[in-house]
This record gives structure tokens, sequence and C-alpha cells, in this order.
């Protein structure tokens, strides 16, 4: 392959007017996916839980092979996979280290159950490999309503429990003894990571479903620590890269996966140079007194 | 029981730090003939204790002896075996508002997001559900808050990144949001330096007077808190003694508790106990308890 087949196969611009129309179903469900990928990815990387949605989404893919060989809704299928295995993680391992290998174990499992059902499938080989590495082209007008009904889910049940999921995420101890009901919301924020992969695994694939869920958020991680901040930017980012990947790969011979993890990639070391360069500089938003003054205790300010 | 814990009904001795006889202000946590106990292992019994609005109180004992127990009663968060707690006039329960948490400081990870604000305004309202609304009454309130504990100055600073002494600043400033009755600190002064000790414990006691909050302070160690202390609860074997430190921590009564002659040595105004059945309990109660 000469550089120049290399490059036509790639980054292909021709006829790009024409094609974009029909790409307009695709295109919008990478937005979809970008805003639902990088909204929970904040809490995803906040409950360390990165190895867990990689567990995940090989159940996950698991159904969706199932489905394909049974000749049911691949959509529903991985979407029963991914919810069952996220729930059974909740359920099992509440301590980071029992969940860690609970999902060992379990996500090779998942993993042979698929190569067993895409074995046994006689169908059309592209719709195998799509469950690994991502079919964004094979969204309809069906699979998109369906991926926004979930998204809407993900989304509305996010924002119901926010804030009592920061407290459990971020303080599990002090948010117990205020009363936030820690357990619980530990299960419902499981069911909705299991939709979410489910839904990730449509673009980018079981195998690269990291690249929407974890890349984002831990991108924005490194550049600011506002909670606000993050959810935007993590957002931002994985839009750029779902969007951004779809658009760049509507003319090529490649599946869209490799452009939205290349360029979530480029965000992420981006981003972590920037996070680098800023703590060289020691900007943590201290304010610095550069006079000595007298220290103010507490009662002399109450007394004010 | 002993002729100390059957003065425990009396009145506290006038408090040595606040200005209002502690016999005139309510009681804002009372346990009635309360016990607790696993199986057959009994941690205390017949534990009948009034700790009154603006006093200082200091949980002691070794580890396993009931400590975190006597705070996990407090917060609601373990029923007792027999008897009754009551805390701010209600029966205690998971997420009163009546109770200001301060735990034992910990590492925050680097990455987390949130600044030193968002951590006091969890506890203004992270229990609420739904996103908040109100922005502005909220700010408005975390200030107040991370002035009153002298945290201004790093208000915007990612938690990962504050020393021990700040993040424990922000934790008196979390238990303050609810305007509590009661601060209980959970070994809140452990892997802090001594100036930060000092500062943290003068913090707590400054705003408990200022607030007319008792303090419920769970130690293994009462030297760093020691200059404020009213009274004691000290645990150990099975038994339990309440009373003011010098009454306590003698060495008559602790080797009553532990069934070994321990040695109570008062020195530069702090006491040191010598001959421990556990050596390894003072210094170590990170773990276990």
């Amino acid at each position: 392959m000469t550089f120049q087949d290399f490059m036509d196969a790639v980054l292909n611009f021709q006829n790009y007017g024409e094609l974009l129309p029909l790409f307009r179903d695709s295109i919008l469900a990478g937005a979809i996916l970008g805003l639902v990928g990088g909204l929970i990815g904040t809490f995803v990387m906040m409950r360390d839980l990165a190895f867990a949605v990689h567990g995940i989404a090989e159940l996950s893919f698991a159904g969706a092979a199932f489905a394909l060989l049974v000749g049911a809704d691949v959509i529903l299928g991985s979407l029963v996979g991914s919810v069952l295995a996220a729930l059974v993680l909740g359920i099992m391992g509440v301590r980071a280290r029992d969940r860690n290998s609970v999902i060992g174990v379990i996500m090779p499992f998942g993993l042979g159950l698929g190569i067993l059902f895409l074995a046994l499938y006689q169908g059309r080989a592209a719709n195998k490999f799509g469950l690994l590495t991502g079919q964004i082209v094979a969204v309809d007008s069906t699979a998109l309503s369906m991926l926004a009904g979930a998204a809407v889910v993900v989304i509305a049940g996010l924002l119901i429990i926010w804030r009592p999921l920061t407290f459990a995420s971020a303080d599990p101890e002090i948010a117990s003894a205020r009363g936030v009901p820690v357990r619980t919301l530990s299960l419902v924020f499981m069911f909705l990571l299991g939709i979410s992969v489910a839904l990730s695994i449509q673009v980018v694939g079981a195998l690269l479903v990291l690249a929407l869920l974890i890349t984002p958020a831990a991108a924005a991680l490194q550049v600011t620590s506002s909670p606000k901040l993050v959810v935007l930017l993590s957002i931002g980012f994985a839009m750029l890269s779902t969007v951004g990947g779809i658009l760049l790969a509507l003319g090529g011979r490649i599946p869209v996966s490799p452009y939205i993890t290349t360029l979530s990639f480029l965000v992420y070391v981006s981003c972590r140079g920037i996070g680098a360069y800023r703590r060289r500089r020691g900007r943590s938003g201290r304010i610095v007194r550069v006079k000595a003054t007298e220290p103010i205790t507490v009662s002399e300010l109450s007394a004010l | 029981m002993s002729s100390l814990s059957s003065a425990r009904s009396a009145a506290p001795a006038l408090s040595s730090r606040s200005a209002v006889p502690a016999a005139s202000a309510p009681a804002v946590v009372n346990l009635a003939d309360a016990s607790l106990g696993f199986g057959e292992r009994l941690l205390w019994d017949g534990l009948d204790l009034q700790i009154m609005a603006g006093e200082f109180f200091a949980v002691l004992g070794p580890n396993g002896s009931g400590k975190t127990s006597f705070l996990k009663v407090l917060l609601g968060l373990q029923a007792l075996t027999r008897g009754s707690v009551r805390v701010g006039g209600e029966a205690a329960r998971r997420g009163s508002r009546h109770i200001g948490y301060i735990p034992q400081q910990k590492g925050f990870a680097a990455d987390t997001p949130l600044r030193a604000r968002d951590l006091v305004g969890l506890g203004v309202d992270g229990h609420r559900w739904g996103v908040r609304l109100g922005v502005r009454r909220h700010r408005r309130r975390v200030d107040e808050l991370l002035d009153r504990v002298g945290a201004a100055d790093y208000a915007n600073v990612p938690v990962g990144l504050l020393s021990g002494g700040e993040q424990q600043r922000l934790r008196v400033a979390q238990a303050l949001a609810t305007d509590p009755q009661v601060l209980l600190c959970d070994e809140a002064l452990l892997s802090l330096d001594l100036h930060h000790q000092q500062a943290v414990s003068r913090l707590i006691s400054d705003q408990s007077r200022h607030n007319g909050s008792a303090v419920v302070f769970v130690t293994h160690e009462i030297n760093p808190i020691i200059e404020y202390v009213d009274r004691v609860l000290y645990l150990a074997g099975g038994k339990f003694r309440i009373g003011a430190p010098e009454e306590v921590m003698t060495t008559d009564v602790l080797s009553d508790l532990y069934g070994t002659h321990v040695e109570v040595l008062h020195t530069n105004g702090r006491i040191v106990v010598v001959g421990l059945p556990d050596a390894t309990t003072h210094g170590h109660a990170a773990e276990g308890h």
C-alpha cells in the first residue's frame, strides 16, 4: 500500500457534500452518545470504575452477539447484557478490590460467550466485526430513536441523583453519616452506566468504549477541578471526538472507531500537557498573602 | 458502678472554657440505660449519659472498646442492644441535622473534581436530590462557612492539593453547615502534625462555644484536646467511667477499668498512660476500632 492509498483510505473528502446528508442520523447518534459518555464519564472517574466499564462492555457484547444469533434486536441484546453485568457488579463488589476481582472473572466469560455466539452466527461478517470495533454507519432512524430514548433515561436519571451521587462518590463516609443512601445510589448508578455502555458500543464497539466513557472525563480532570467545568469539558471533548470522528470517517473505507479513539486520545494528551504546565507554574487557585499579616483567629472573626 | 459513674447524672463541673454553667444548658445528647453488644460480647452496659450544650466531651479508650460503636450509635448507624439514645431532643437517626460529623483525615485523589468550596458545599446540600438551584444563596452560605474556619484563601484549590490540616478545617466547615447541636469528631486530629492538631482543636472548641453546640470527641489520645475537655467517657474492658479528666485519668480508675495495673503520669499538663495491656493501642488507632 502506497502512502497515497493509505491517505485515500483514511481521509477522503470526495463527494463530501453529497455524503453528509446521508449520514445525518449517524452524526446525530454520535452527538447523543458524546453527551451521555461525557456526562457519565465524570462519575466513572470519580468512582474509579474504568475497569468496570470494560467488564460491562464485554458482557454487553455477549448480549448483542446473542441477539444477532437468534435474530433479535442487537441494541436490545446489548442493553440487557450490560445492565445485567452492571447490576451484578453493583451488588457483588462494594469495595474496589472485590469489585476488580469480580470484573476480572466476569469479563473473559462474557467475551467467550460473545465469541461463541458469533461463531454460530451465519449472517454477514460485517455485523460480527462491528460489535467489537464499532459501526456507526449502521444507525437507522429506528436505532436512532432507541438511542435517543435510552439517552434521555440516563441523562434524566443522572440529573435526579446528581448531588447525592457526587457526595457519595467523592466523600462516601460523610455522605452516609448525612443520611445519603450510598448503596442504593451505587446500584442506580450502575444501572445507568450499563445503559450508557450499551449505547456506546453501538458506535465505537465493545473494545473501545473506554474512549467514550473514560478518556474525555479524564482529559477534563487534567485541566480543571471545578465540578461544573469538568462536566461541561468532558461532554465537549466526547462530542468533539464522536461527531468529529464520524465526519472524518465518512469518505474513507475504515470503521469509525479509530477516528474517535485518535481524536479523544489527542484531546487527552493536550489536556495532560496543559495540566502539567499549570502544575509546574504552581497555579492551584490558592491566595498567597505577600505580606505577613497577623493571623486572625476564629473567635476574632466571629466577634466582627 | 463506682462512685464516679454514679456522679454522672449530677451537673458536670463548671466548665473551664465556657462562661455558662453547663447545668443550666439543655442536654443535647441523652443516653438512658444504653447497652451495646455483639453476640456474646458486651461493649458497654447501663450507660446513662447526658451531654450538655456547650460541653466538650471526650470519648476515650483502646481499640475494640466500643468507641467507634458509640459514635455510630449517635449517628444512628448502629442500633442499641437496649436503652435509648436521643440527639438534639430526637431519637438518634441517620442523617440527623443535629449532628455535624468530623471524620478522621483521609487523602483525596489528586484528580478529585472538587475544590475546597465544593466539599463544603456538599455539606450544605449534598444530601438533596437533583441539581443545585439557587446558586447565589448557596455560594454565600459556603463563603460564610469557609470564612468561619479560616479557609477562604484556599476556597478554590482542588481538595487533592490541600494539606491534612487544611482538609480538616474544611471538615469543620462541612460539619457546621447544618448548625448542628453536636459536633461529633472521630479521631479528627489523627495524622496531623502538632501545629495543626492545636489549630484544629482550637477551631473546634471556638466554634462550639460560638454556636453553643456540644463537642463529642472520640479519640484514643486525650493530650491534643486536654485543655478543652470538660468531661471524659473512658471505655475499656467492657466497663466505663464518666467524669472530669482529673477524676477519670488516674492510676486507680484506669487500673480498675483495664483490670491490670496501669500507671497514669501527669507531666507538663499532659497525661501519659504507662503499661497498657495492649501496648500498641496508643498511636495506632487508625484501624480496627
